[in-house]
């Protein structure tokens, strides 16, 4: 019973592909994926920019949407709505042709990386042997939209947005690559298909997932941190600050244009933290043995909610980060962080298996966290905390 | 969603459906404003945004070269990340010599970091 329902959508696929004739097939079953992932994380998008408003609405004390529908769930469709009908203007000194591809080349790419993520046993689109370089070639296409549209738009801000962005997301997707290699180091391959089911494996009931070793948990916080700044999420929001950009690289889109950077940027969050997923949290598997029995996709889907719900919360808590705190982070302290982990994930594979691997790489870990916090602070422990106009 | 024998095939069919679900609603909204809302340009609408005051100069200028420093820094790791992943995907099969090997090519690299610290090239200003 749980291996059909496990495996009903893949039944349900070769179902629907054995209507058609058989030359036809590849392409009917292309079309099926194609629509079950846009469709799946387009409404993903929906649900989650109207939990965003109301997790935010949340923290700040107050309600979020609650109008439209019940408990404001219909909102996304009003937004729609408004994004359909709105005028769309263009400066008259911006280059018209980028300006129009900018979006596209946001979508499209973000769309593409989804394809190399298993959602699910057997759920997986396409099943590259070099899946994860594939997924970081069409991620970086991205920065190339970002700065189409600041530079097109002719207009101060957009382009300084645009300027930001680049030296942020070429920053952050150093540590973002280096702490992914570690993994490939240990699994051995570049499949994502592989390193999920490297990972699905039990020892005394626990799952084998890559963050329950030290290389793992630091390279899977040095990835989301990095996650976060490459898909411009607050604390990482300089290029499109509302208070002193006011939207950053997309000042001039409006209409659906200006939609369609928000649905990249969001869809591009999701990709990046399904890769996080896949990579450390072990993908579409149960993290003990005894709920194996739950369908492999809601795993993955829960799993990526939770991680949502993070990125919400981190939104909601931290300030803004300053340029030059942005940069020392990326370069001081992630980048040498990330170079370290690498010699640590060599370790853990010469060292002997037990309690001595687990001590030295801890060490190793937490010794260069904290000699660099010092060396990028500046001083020896956390400060005292001082609470201005509390006190 | 088992693969099939083509990979490609469906990255291309990906690639022309987030097309079109870019490409539909531009097309609808170009219908919407064609039939009910027609489109009023002017020179203060269609200028560019800037506060509500005219825009001063020209963006298109020259700009910071710190940024560029940046481009030229990422640009050598990410090559080196490019050399590190054959290395790590044959990773489990080397022995603790050939790790040794490609420690000593981060090295050289780190040196490179080191440099650029001491340089003061990495600190904002």
């Amino acid at each position: 019973m749980a291996e059909t329902l496990d495996q009903i959508f893949v039944a349900l696929k070769t179902w629907l592909v054995s209507f058609a004739p058989g030359q036809w097939q590849p392409l009917v079953s292309a079309v099926i994926s194609v629509a079950a992932i846009i469709g799946t994380f387009a409404s993903l998008f929906a649900l989650t920019t109207v939990l965003e408003r109301k997790g935010l609405g949340r923290i700040q004390n107050r309600y979020g949407p609650n109008r439209v529908g019940p408990y404001g769930i219909l909102q996304p469709l009003a937004d729609g709505v408004k994004a359909l009908t709105k005028e769309d203007v263009v400066p008259r000194k911006a280059d018209r042709v980028v300006h129009f591809l900018a979006p596209l080349v946001l979508v499209v790419p973000v769309f593409l990386a989804l394809a190399v993520l298993p959602v699910g046993r057997n759920m997986v689109a396409v099943d590259l042997d070099a899946g994860l370089l594939f997924f970081f070639a069409v991620g970086a296409v991205t920065e190339l939209s970002v700065f189409m549209a600041g530079w097109s738009s002719r207009n101060k801000y957009s382009l300084l947005g645009a300027m930001r962005a680049i030296a942020q997301m070429i920053s952050y997707e150093v540590p973002l690559i280096l702490s992914s290699v570690t993994v490939v180091m240990l699994a051995g391959t570049l499949s994502t298909v592989e390193i999920v089911e490297q990972q699905a494996v039990y020892t005394h009931g626990l799952a084998d997932w890559n963050v329950f070793t030290p290389w793992g948990s630091a390279g899977f916080i040095l990835f989301m941190i990095a996650a976060a700044a490459e898909s411009n999420r607050s604390p990482f929001d300089l290029p499109e600050g509302e208070s002193e950009l006011i939207a950053g690289y997309y000042i001039e889109y409006s209409g659906f244009k200006f939609a369609l950077f928000f649905l990249g940027e969001y869809i591009g969050m999701f990709a990046i933290s399904g890769l996080g997923i896949t990579l450390f949290l072990g993908g579409w598997s149960a993290p003990f043995a005894f709920l194996s029995g739950i369908p492999s996709y809601l795993w993955f889907f829960a799993k990526l909610m939770g991680l949502i719900a993070v990125f919400i919360w981190v939104r909601g808590t931290l300030p803004r980060l300053r340029m030059d705190q942005l940069m020392n982070f990326a370069w001081k302290f992630m980048l040498p962080m990330a170079l370290v982990n690498l010699v640590v994930a060599g370790l853990w594979r010469f060292l002997p298996g037990g309690v001595t691997r687990w001590v030295i790489c801890s060490a190793v870990v937490v010794g260069a966290y904290l000699a660099l916090g010092r060396a990028v602070s500046g001083r020896a422990g956390p400060a005292r905390r001082s609470y201005r106009f509390a006190d | 969603m088992q693969t099939d024998t083509s990979p490609y095939l469906l990255l291309l069919v990906l690639m022309v459906g987030a097309l079109l679900l870019a490409l539909v609603p531009i097309g609808l909204a170009r219908l919407w404003a064609l039939t009910a809302s027609p489109p009023k340009p002017g020179a203060e609408k269609n200028a560019i945004y800037e506060c509500g005051l005219e825009s001063k100069g020209d963006a298109w200028v020259q700009f910071r070269p710190q940024y560029y420093i940046y481009a030229i820094i990422f640009l050598v790791f990410d090559v080196e990340t490019v050399f590190l992943l054959p290395f790590a995907v044959s990773f489990g099969g080397l022995s603790a010599g050939a790790f040794v090997a490609i420690m000593i090519f981060l090295l050289l690299l780190v040196e490179g970091l080191v440099w650029a610290w001491q340089k003061g090239v990495l600190s904002w200003k």
